[in-house]
């Protein structure tokens, strides 16, 4: 099982001082984050790109490609990767780029952006969205595993023998996610390729993810990737947390009530009791956490958003001090006693190249996601 | 003999509310005229003022609460549909407005509504016409040739038989009537159904 955190990038006013942090300290803040999820053992940061105030990650592979030098282990990823308004050309040469770079430690999950007022400004339009996810993805899945590619699609130019440099390592493309928070389209794409599926799993019900989950368990297996339950499963989280409950619902609430997503809406008990925000201590955070797998299965990845709604950086790093010290050791453990041996724990690129490799060989199934994550680490 | 359900949604925020006396009374002539066909009736009484803070928080979260959702599903998985609104600013009052904006776009299409008012003076009777019947025509439901609208004098001065009274029967008949020649509803539409496969999906790009 992977943990790590997600960010969004959100400039924001912290409400309990009225201060608004400048983009250079939020960008560099969301580097420290980075670091210091490597520090207190944990998997995987991955950002956000928006283009648009009041965020900042516009340019996620210049941000990862910098963390990637300042780290060991850590895997870089996205939440989310937008499909629908990059060119799908330019996101196979930017990630294959810092797969290289960072040797191997790159995954991605696709999205569509929700933000209608983007897409015209990258030439497109929200009401195509879903048809730019499913044709802007398809190039990209072509782009990363064949050479020379002729294509001719309906919202880009037309290639004509055209090649993705850097070729992705050891032609190995990196792990793909899609994320979605209701598209039950997006679900069957990512069963159809038998990629990844990421439910948001913040500001939505659990229901929401419940539903979301099973139809890409069991399109996953329609598509003859493996059964239902060896789907690849990531979800959201968002916690806030300190010793005593009383003390973290007390510190966390200005910034819930204030926040950009669901402030001024319902209240924190209302909103905790509704969706999977967790605000308490680290082991009601642990408790909370274990209960996912009651309604989505055994899952892969687990990542939490920690650092938004203008919450200074410093109490940041305390929550990935007492994620890291207190909630993820027991939850690797428990979750790994949990899940039974058939299930596949993530992709890795070395899980991937072996899998990749055994397959050659003619040992393996060709392709097959359950055999790579049995590799994979963790 | 036929199940049916009537959700009846009531705006009034007074109690008790004149707007809720309309409401039962035109549900209760609806009722009557399809058991008098033989089918069985459930009204499914919605009062929006007990949601009110859900529906705001629906409109900032972009999801109901629980309680908010069993009222949704009421209306949205009726055979038929009382709709009631006092008339403020000479339009539906802002709750009305509110909860229908938080009703899935395509939920209430081909759906039978009857839609009342009530208000201050008779001068706002017309508000039936230029807003409320526009907004559900927009959501391409099937609003009744009669909309009732009941002013101060309706509930003093009137008889128990007066104008009122034959607005609403004629009223309920024609609900009934729209209710008694569709096919019982199949309760709310799955919003998570996949209504289509991969091959469509990459097909329609050729398009």
């Amino acid at each position: 099982m992977q943990f790590g955190v997600f960010t969004v990038g959100d400039v924001t006013v912290d409400p309990t001082t009225g201060r608004e942090p400048t983009e250079h300290e939020r960008i560099k803040a969301m580097v420290t984050i980075a670091l210091k999820a490597e520090e207190v053992g944990l998997d995987v940061f991955a950002t956000g790109e928006h283009h648009n105030r009041p965020f900042v990650p516009s340019s996620p592979t210049t941000m990862l490609g910098h963390i990637a030098a300042r780290t060991e282990r850590l895997l870089l990823s996205t939440a989310t990767t937008l499909i629908t308004t990059n060119d799908p050309v330019k996101i196979a040469e930017d990630y294959a780029m810092l797969q290289h770079l960072a040797d191997g430690r790159v995954d991605l999950m696709m999205g569509r952006g929700n933000t209608g007022p983007v897409y015209p400004w990258f030439g497109q339009d929200i009401r195509n969205g879903i048809r730019l996810a499913v044709e802007n993805y398809e190039l990209l899945h072509r782009l990363w595993r064949e050479d020379v590619v002729d294509w001719q699609g309906k919202f880009r130019t037309p290639l004509q023998s055209f090649t993705s440099t850097p070729r992705p390592l050891d032609d190995v493309p990196p792990f793909v996610w899609h994320g979605s928070i209701r598209s039950p389209e997006i679900a069957e794409q990512a069963a159809y390729y038998g990629d990844g599926f990421f439910a948001n799993h913040i500001f939505w019900p659990k229901e929401h993810t419940q539903r979301m989950v099973g139809l890409y368990r069991q399109r996953f297996a329609h598509y003859g990737h493996g059964s239902p339950e060896q789907a690849i499963v990531g979800l959201g989280g968002q916690v806030f947390m300190r010793r005593n409950s009383q003390d973290a619902v007390r510190e966390f609430r200005p910034y819930f009530d204030n926040a950009p997503v669901y402030g001024h809406g319902p209240s924190l008990e209302e909103f905790t009791r509704q969706t999977p925000l967790t605000v308490g201590s680290p082991q009601q955070v642990i408790d909370r956490t274990l209960g996912f797998r009651e309604y989505v299965g055994d899952y892969q990845r687990q990542l939490f958003l920690l650092d938004h709604a203008g919450l200074p950086l410093k109490t940041v790093l305390e929550q990935l001090d007492l994620l890291g010290e207190e909630v993820v050791p027991v939850l690797r453990k428990e979750f790994d006693a949990l899940r039974p041996a058939h299930v596949p724990v993530a992709p890795t690129h070395a899980s991937l190249v072996a899998a990749r490799d055994a397959a050659l060989a003619g040992t393996g199934d060709a392709g097959d996601l359950a055999a790579a994550g049995a590799e994979g680490v963790r | 003999m036929t199940r049916r359900t009537l959700a009846v949604v009531s705006a009034g925020l007074s109690q008790p509310s004149s707007t809720r006396l309309l409401a039962d009374q035109l549900a209760a002539a609806a009722r009557d005229e399809l058991v008098r066909r033989g089918d069985e009736v459930e009204l499914r009484v919605v009062e929006l003022r007990d949601h009110a803070h859900d529906v705001v928080n629906n409109l900032l979260t972009g999801f109901p609460s629980t309680e908010l959702r069993a009222a949704l599903d009421a209306v949205t998985g009726a055979d038929g549909i009382v709709a009631v609104t006092p008339i403020f600013n000479a339009s539906y009052n802002g709750l009305f407005k509110s909860f229908f904006d938080v009703v899935d776009a395509q939920a209430l299409v081909d759906r039978p509504v009857l839609i009342g008012a009530t208000g201050g003076t008779a001068r706002h009777s017309l508000a039936l016409e230029h807003a409320v019947r526009p907004m559900f025509g927009y959501l391409r439901a099937v609003v009744l040739p009669t909309s009732v609208f009941a002013a101060p004098e309706d509930w003093s001065g009137g008889t128990a038989e007066g104008a009122l009274r034959a607005r609403i029967d004629r009223a309920g008949r024609e609900l009934a009537d729209q209710v008694d020649r569709r096919p019982p509803a199949t309760g709310p539409a799955d919003p998570f159904a996949l209504t289509t496969d991969f091959a469509q999906l990459l097909g329609s790009r050729e398009g």
